[in-house]
């Protein structure tokens, strides 16, 4: 990202289009670079700020809410464990939900832009942010893609943030809701483990069911462990293998949409 | 490494705010970092000293206030320290618990020294 002192905190963010240019998302990147040699020193003193650290995220997500709401677009944050589904779930959903709205994706992805061209597939709207060393998104990164793609009024935008269940909990992204998905080779005690994340989902899918004869995993506790992380959290059990459930998670979603 | 990227925005925002004090530089920060905050104040100090390399607040020092968890419970009204967002009311073992403190994430304020004349 940055040259001059190879700070790689959100390390070398860019924007990817399957096909398409690449651009570099670093403008919102300030440094002071300046070497300050003060031999004299005044007097100390306290300033107090009282600011939220993540104010600046914040107000970026704000920005993103209201223009995703002046424009009727529903945004989804997709969030998991690397290798839950997010993927394969929007492959199975994007066409049927295709048929009633139009859909664009927005994939999150430290590097490669495998994910994007597998949505790209699909004939959607699609462009990949690649992180870098960052193991997020956060609302600039979303503010920068979002104006690369071809958003149109009344549809429905899906982010699939970096496979990570720890600190995507904490930036707002500007969405709607906040999706979280664990396969049943996970663990039934992965809300407790993760409960940052569980606590700020508002959806909860259960994906990879059509594995559960072969792994220990108690679905009910698990839908128990999450619940009690946050107390209204929807809940869906799918496979996007076999498809199972994914009809129901589907028809919830398009009575959203098209309410919102 | 989250608390990476959340180091420099916090060099970011107090370099901006030492700037407009019109500082030589930042000897200080206090932050405030919830229990329930899920940021590791040890990993962000470490992460502060990186971020802050070759900027106003490079060796400033870090204080960190780390309020504790506490639970308000949805049915009894009981107020309880917790340290998950599962808690249990210990009055009447009801699980709808509102998290009334430690969650904060704040710059609380930082000491700047003033250019000597
Ligand atoms: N058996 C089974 N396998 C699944 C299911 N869903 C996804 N998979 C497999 O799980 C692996 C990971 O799926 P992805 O969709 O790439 O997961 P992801 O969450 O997008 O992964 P990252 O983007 O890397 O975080 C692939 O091999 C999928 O074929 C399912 O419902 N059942
Ligand atoms: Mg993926
Ligand atoms: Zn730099
Ligand atoms: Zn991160
Ligand atoms: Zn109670």
């Amino acid at each position: 990202m940055c040259d001059t002192c190879g700070c790689s905190g959100d390390g070398g963010v860019v924007l990817r289009k399957p096909g398409g240019s690449v651009e570099h998302g670093d403008e919102h990147h300030e440094h002071d670079h300046k070497h300050h040699h003060h031999h004299h020193e005044g007097s100390s003193r306290k300033v107090v700020m009282e600011q939220d650290v993540l104010l600046k995220n914040n107000l970026f997500a704000e920005r993103n809410r209201g223009y995703f709401e002046a424009r009727n677009i529903f945004v989804l944050n997709f969030l998991s464990s690397p290798g839950s589904g997010k993927t394969s779930l929007l492959e199975k959903i994007i066409p049927a939900l295709q048929q009633r709205f139009p859909v664009a994706v927005i994939e999150g992805d430290q590097q490669t832009t495998n994910d994007a061209d597998r949505i790209h597939a699909l004939g959607v709207p699609v462009i990949q942010i690649n992180t870098g060393s960052g193991c997020h998104l956060d609302a600039s990164m979303v503010n920068l893609a979002m104006k690369e793609l071809d958003l149109q009024d009344n549809s429905l935008l899906c982010i699939e943030n970096v496979g990570n269940l720890v600190c995507p909990a904490l930036f707002d992204l500007g969405e709607a809701l906040k999706v979280v998905i664990i396969s049943v080779t996970e663990g039934d005690d992965k809300p407790l483990k993760y409960p940052t994340m569980f606590h700020e989902a508002d959806i909860c899918i259960l994906n990879k069911i059509d594995l559960l004869p072969y792994v220990e995993f108690d679905v009910a506790k698990c839908r128990e462990n999450a619940m009690r992380v946050s107390h209204n959290l929807e809940w869906f059990e799918v496979s996007a293998t076999t498809g199972e459930g994914l009809a129901v998670w589907q028809e919830w979603l398009e009575k959203r949409v098209s309410h919102s | 490494m989250h608390e990476m990227s959340i180091a420099l925005s916090i060099v970011e925002a107090i370099v901006a705010k030492a700037r407009e004090e019109g500082a030589a530089k930042v000897s200080g920060v206090d932050l405030l970092i919830g229990k329930l905050a899920g940021i590791e104040p040890e990993s962000l100090k470490f992460c502060f000293a990186a971020a802050a390399k070759g900027t106003l607040a490079e060796h400033a020092l870090i204080t960190v206030e780390e309020p504790e968890g506490v639970g308000e419970c949805g049915e009894c009204g009981k107020r309880f320290p917790v340290n998950f967002y599962y808690a249990e009311c210990p009055q009447c073992r009801s699980l709808r618990i509102k998290i009334i403190s430690g969650e904060e994430f704040l710059i609380q304020s930082i000491t700047i020294e003033e250019k000597g004349e």
